[in-house]
């Protein structure tokens, strides 16, 4: 077995300010090359948190990082300057969840792309251009060679999308990491934009993690999916393993809580409660307090991780019982 | 680009019409006869009436104003009062002095500026911000005919390295571009520049660190770019606002340097508007305040277009 694109082991991650967050708490997985992996969770579960680390895109003053994370062999926690910046956009690229806020307002695309291509690959500027334009023809752009000079305000929500994907394949990463790209599209746009980044993922034999609240688009993207709650993955297994069999009472809830397949005039399942604030590491199971399933040791002590079949994880007592023979 | 400037030529017009308007009237509307001035207080009333005759204040003040109008856009501003001379020449010669102190000043004001700003915006609340923060609180708060006092007393007086008045040696108003002559810019551009310094800092701060906090910088450096890369985009989005206050700051030195043209005796037009106020010298002062209003506008119009040049987001149709 080849050794993992990317293997993230007990990372932790700490936000000090006016009052200190435990956003990630002992998060661990790896991902194969090629594969995607879809993060699903809340806002606030550290989903974009676990993300923003693998670039180490978190301000540096105020987080306090603990852990291994590995991409592609590289120890991505111990990058510093000129090592770090390869690193971003060369091995690992980031899609954000936003391209309006995320492009510069003031460069036209075309001079974006450039810049990165001349940064990773010591391109010259007409390269640079020539790259481009090549890659905003490979996320069908529709007259690509004018889109170049336009600004990203000049461009539909859909379009600054296919731009920032451009962007971020430019200089043809292995890893990809997609923080809600689809979240501020349309739904029409929305599946346009998946099945585009589906395609280009198989193209260029990327990895890509691909994090969403969106159960939906989580199972249309990935192979795998990790299930995050509260800086925790609560479980992880195949889209199908997780669909058809769903082991933490909090994934149970999530599917519960979809549109397809609930009678029209009954009320949604929703999930009763809110997530915690984290301003304490966990010491027992975070979903405790919301769980309908809960029994006695929940409140006291932290569910283990259990394994009930291959490439599958649940931190629940009672996947763990329902693991015991009789 | 062309037809966006023709537009804004365009617009610039009535804002031309009513600051003229506004020029003229607020001379005639001053309380005092303006020919006090010139005649003596023993003056028969026949005199009197006969030199408000020939200067035409007794015409309606609207054909007054026509009249007036119709001979400035000829580039005729009339015969100051006071000197005979003809005003456009006068004013001509000062505004070259002022504009002169004016850039100069500005520049100074915008490179210092931008410096500590941008030093400030990088490194917000360590000490190197507190300092530049300092530097421009101080630079907008103290006032600047006493700071040019303080500089004349070190400078001139204690040092004796720079002159502390005029525009070149002995008095004359003849200006060259040699040492002897610059060094008597040197005091007034620098008390000057105290002010744009102060304002433009203060605006570049905000600036940094509004863009700073802005999720395409993070984005930049998801891109892989080094820390000057990152700069480039930070300038750029800087660079339009900041332009922008320089250029209204210009606009303001041009006509906002009565106090420091006279405590250095600087032969400019604040130099001569505060003369031609304290001599009632009409025409004087309405050429005055009117060129320097016009001024005003025309940079207005120059920060615009070179706004609209640089940030893509402004509407150019």
């Amino acid at each position: 077995m080849s050794a993992p694109l990317v293997e993230i082991e007990d990372l932790k991650v700490r936000f000090h300010g006016a009052r200190t967050v435990h956003a990630v708490n002992g998060v661990s997985f790896r991902l194969d090359a090629g594969e995607t992996l879809g993060i699903l969770g809340e806002s606030g579960s550290g989903k974009s948190v676990t993300l923003k680390t693998l670039l180490r895109l978190l301000p540096e003053n105020r987080t306090e990082i603990g852990g291994r994370v590995r991409v592609d062999g590289v120890d991505i926690l111990a990058l510093k300057g000129k090592a770090l910046a390869d690193h971003r956009g060369g091995t690992a690229s980031m899609i954000f969840q936003d391209p309006m806020l995320a492009l510069d307002p003031v460069y036209t695309i075309g001079d974006q792309i450039a810049e990165a291509v001349m940064r990773h690959e010591g391109a010259s500027a007409a390269e640079g251009r020539a790259r481009a334009l090549d890659m905003l023809t490979r996320v069908r752009i529709p007259s690509p060679e004018r889109r170049l000079n336009a600004y990203p305000h000049e461009m539909s929500g859909g379009m600054r999308q296919r731009a920032m994907i451009a962007l971020a394949l430019a200089c043809r990463p292995k890893l990809l990491l997609a923080d809600e790209p689809t979240t501020a599209l349309d739904a029409t746009v929305q599946i346009q934009i998946l099945l585009l980044l589906r395609e280009l993922q198989r193209e260029f034999g990327m990895g890509m993690i691909f994090v969403t609240h969106d159960i939906g688009v989580a199972t249309e993207v990935s192979d795998r999916i990790a299930v995050m709650y509260a800086g925790e993955i609560v479980e992880t297994g195949t889209v199908r393993d997780l669909i058809r069999d769903p082991r933490h009472p909090y994934t149970k809830g999530l599917l519960a809580a979809n549109l397809h397949g609930a009678v029209k005039g009954s009320r949604l399942q929703a999930i009763p409660g809110a997530p915690p604030a984290l301003e304490e590491p966990p010491r027992a199971c975070s979903f405790a307090p919301r769980c309908p399933v809960k029994v006695s040791g929940c409140d006291t002590q932290r569910p283990p991780a259990i394994t009930p079949g291959a490439g599958r994880m649940v931190r629940c007592v009672l996947a763990e019982a329902a693991l015991q023979p009789g | 680009m062309l037809t966006y400037i023709a537009k804004r030529l365009i617009y610039t017009l009535p804002v031309a019409l009513g600051v003229s308007i506004v020029c003229f009237m607020l001379v005639h509307i001053a309380p005092g006869d303006p020919l006090t001035s010139v005649l003596p207080p023993d003056a028969s009333a026949q005199l009197q009436a006969e030199m408000r005759k020939i200067y035409g204040f007794d015409r309606p003040l609207i054909v007054q104003y026509g009249l007036w109008a119709l001979k400035t856009l000829q580039g005729d501003l009339g015969v100051s009062i006071a000197t005979g001379r003809p005003v456009a020449a006068e004013l001509g010669k000062a505004l070259g002095n002022t504009l002169m102190l004016a850039v100069l000043a500005t520049f100074i004001g915008f490179v210092l500026g931008c410096l500590f700003g941008f030093v400030a915006g990088y490194f917000q609340n360590s000490w190197l911000d507190k300092l530049a923060s300092f530097v421009s609180i101080i630079g907008v708060s103290v006032p600047h005919y006493w700071l040019g006092m303080v500089l004349v007393i070190i400078f001139s007086v204690q040092l004796n390295w720079l002159p502390a008045t005029g525009a070149g040696p002995g008095g004359s108003a003849d200006w060259a571009w040699d040492w002897v002559h610059v060094k008597h810019l040197i005091l007034p551009a620098v008390t000057m520049s105290v002010i744009p310094m102060g304002i433009v800092a203060r605006t570049v701060r905000a600036l940094v660190a509004d863009i700073l906090s802005q999720e395409f910088i993070t984005g930049q450096r998801a891109k892989g770019l080094l820390d000057g890369g990152v700069f480039r985009h930070v300038v750029k989005n800087a660079a339009p606002t900041a332009l922008a206050v320089m250029g209204l700051q210009l606009g303001y030195l041009l006509g906002g340097s009565i106090l420091i043209e006279t405590v250095f005796s600087w032969p400019g037009t604040g130099f001569l508007l505060g003369q031609a106020i304290f001599q009632r010298d009409l025409p004087l002062l309405q050429g005055t305040i009117l060129v320097l209003a016009m001024f005003f506008v025309a940079l207005n119009l120059v920060v615009d277009v070179i706004q609209s040049m640089l940030d893509p987001r402004v509407q150019r149709a």
